[in-house]
């Protein structure tokens, strides 16, 4: 790795080019993105390689661990079944409806669009939560315990609970995205601002804030960074939970397919669907991990220290 | 209470009468760590605080600022009891304390936008007190892009802002080097000059202790209690090398040695 940065210094190679949009290349950094992107595909290829080659020996079987090269092959033929949205419709063959591209898509927003909704419900409702706690002695006293008592509990123990509140459609699924997340968020926000340096509380009291100064102006931002490393720990969590509550209550998503390829034995497309879940997943990550550093500019880096052992 | 009524001069800065601290009160980790503090600093005075650490210092400076009630005794500020923290004594720690998402210039300024100031304001008055630390060229930087130093420059100007009239500063160059720590002392007792608030600088350096004090307070290992009070009249600017600093430097080293000792000897007992 570091052989490789020390050779493309952007600074240094862009110096020595002309051409406009190289130079507009190098000063976004961009080969620092393609170095990247380089270690990611590598990292996969690794993966799937080792794969490929213990179906080459013949140590995979096909029929139960296809490779990657045959459940990504028949896009077409796997995407079909992400069809579901429209297959339960009175009147609608498996040959109408959406293409395979269309369904994977509206499959695939869907999902998403869950786990989204369901991360900003739980970090809204756990970071205030969070803060009302410490804020008012009534609330630890009244809130705290119950929510510790119910932060141990599996998110599958609330799908009942779902289906009986939400019935099917979205909201069974959100609902379960939140819960999930939101006992062991709210702990972590506590954490968070009982962690805040008292010296920064001291200076603000100092200066004559009251106590909702103090928490506007020193608590909230100073937990910001912990909150989003939480929130970044918890996306795959939602990830995770949001497939179990499709197999269920919802009429269609990601994690009915996989419940459809285990009923019709179709490990290619069990691979297919957990490739995709583990692609959103990274963008999802990369995002937040894009905002981290947008919004909280003042963080030094310390994985380029460890990285400098 | 003996010592309720604001009957002392308005025109002291502080007065400490009987005051103690102890930490944990009344609990089975109860310890105290602050006995018996009866104290008068004049305004514009610049008192030193010189102990083994451990004995009390830090407590006794949040007493004054107000962060802590203390559990004996009372303290008064310019005739006013000290209850809660307030603007006319501003604290300075020994590790930088400065907001990490705040431009220094907005570090400086945030007593003012608490008060509500406008931003032109808040600007005018950070522009002011970063020009008196010789920092005004680093307004719109970042904390974290400032060395150890400028740091806490920038925290002297920010308790400036707030035009106190007690500047209470915990160890504030312990961190730094030597040589930074010598042009801190020199940048310091300009701007005690310039301000005219009163000084009570807590460190466990002598030199230090030499170099800055009109008096210095000596305490005894814990529970700290004031051993005793030493004048120094040296005029200022001050030779450091001198016959009377080092007899000064003598002096404190000694009355210092044998709470060190009886510091040292108490830590032993309770680890043995
Ligand atoms: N917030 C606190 N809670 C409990 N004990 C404390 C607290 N702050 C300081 N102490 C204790 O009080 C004693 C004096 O501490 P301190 O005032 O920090 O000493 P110094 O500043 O002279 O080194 C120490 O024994 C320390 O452990
Ligand atoms: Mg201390």
């Amino acid at each position: 790795m570091a052989v490789v940065e020390r050779d493309v210094r952007p600074s240094d190679a862009a110096a020595g080019t002309s051409r406009p949009a190289a130079r507009w290349f190098l000063s976004v950094g961009g080969i620092d993105w393609l170095t990247k992107a380089w270690w990611t595909c590598l990292s996969v290829g690794l993966f799937a390689g080792l794969w490929e080659l213990l179906w080459a020996v013949g140590w995979a079987d096909p029929q139960l661990l296809p490779p990657p090269h045959i459940f990504l092959s028949d896009f077409g033929e796997q995407g079909k079944f992400f069809n579901t949205a429209t297959r339960w419709q009175v009147g609608q063959s498996m040959g109408e409806g959406p293409s395979a591209f269309e369904s994977v898509m509206i499959t695939v927003a869907a999902t998403t669009m869950r786990v989204f909704v369901g991360l900003v419900i739980a970090c809204v409702l756990a970071i205030s939560v969070g803060v009302a706690v410490r804020y008012w002695h009534v609330i630890d006293k009244l809130v705290l315990p119950t929510v510790t008592l119910l932060s141990p509990v599996s998110p599958i123990a609330w799908l009942p609970v779902a289906i009986f509140l939400f019935g099917i459609g979205n909201a069974p699924a959100i609902f379960m995205v939140v819960v999930a997340l939101f006992f062991h968020m709210v702990l972590a926000t506590i954490a968070q601002i009982d962690s805040v340096s008292p010296n920064l509380i001291n200076v603000a009291r100092t200066m004559g804030a009251s106590k909702h100064q103090i928490y506007g102006r020193v608590i909230v931002p100073a937990i910001l960074p912990g909150m989003l490393q939480v929130l970044r720990m918890n996306l795959f969590g939602a990830w995770m939970v949001v497939l179990v509550a499709e197999s269920t209550g919802v009429g269609y998503g990601m994690g009915q397919v996989i419940m459809l390829a285990r009923n019709t034995f179709n490990p290619s497309l069990v691979f297919f669907t957990i490739a995709v879940v583990g692609v959103l997943g990274f963008g999802f990550d990369w995002l937040l991990r894009l905002a981290q550093r947008r919004i909280l500019y003042w963080l030094p880096d310390t994985q380029e220290k460890l990285r400098g052992l | 209470m003996a010592f309720d009524a604001p009957h002392f001069s308005s025109r002291t800065a502080v007065v400490c009468r009987g005051a103690g601290k102890t930490w944990a009160a009344g609990t089975k980790r109860a310890h105290e760590a602050l006995r018996d503090v009866d104290l008068d600093i004049a305004p514009g005075e610049f008192v030193v605080f010189l102990g083994p650490s451990g004995c009390g210092k830090s407590t006794l400076l949040y007493l004054i600022a107000g962060l802590e009630d203390a559990t004996d005794g009372a303290i008064w500020s310019f005739g006013d009891k000290v209850e809660t923290p307030s603007p006319q004594r501003s604290l300075i720690f020994q590790e930088t304390s400065l907001f990490p998402w705040l431009t220094v210039w907005q570090n400086v300024s945030f007593g003012l936008a608490i008060r509500g100031a406008s931003q032109a304001e808040r600007r005018r008055v950070a522009a002011e007190a970063l020009q008196r630390v010789g920092l005004k060229a680093a307004m719109d930087k970042r904390p974290d892009e400032l060395s150890g130093g400028m740091r806490q420059r920038v925290a002297v100007a920010r308790a400036l802002a707030m035009r106190p009239k007690v500047l209470l500063m915990d160890e504030p160059f312990a961190a730094l080097d030597v040589q930074t720590r010598a042009r801190m002392q020199d940048f310091l007792l300009d701007v005690w000059r310039d301000s005219g608030a009163s000084v009570l600088f807590v460190t466990h350096h002598i030199d230090e202790a030499v170099a800055l004090a009109d008096r210095v307070v000596v305490f005894t290992a814990r529970p700290g209690r004031i051993k005793t009070i030493v004048p120094i009249d040296l005029p200022r600017p001050r030779n450091l090398f001198s016959r009377e600093a080092e007899a000064l430097r003598i002096q404190l080293t000694d009355l210092l040695r044998d709470e060190v000792d009886r510091a040292f000897a108490e830590q032993e007992a309770m680890t043995a």
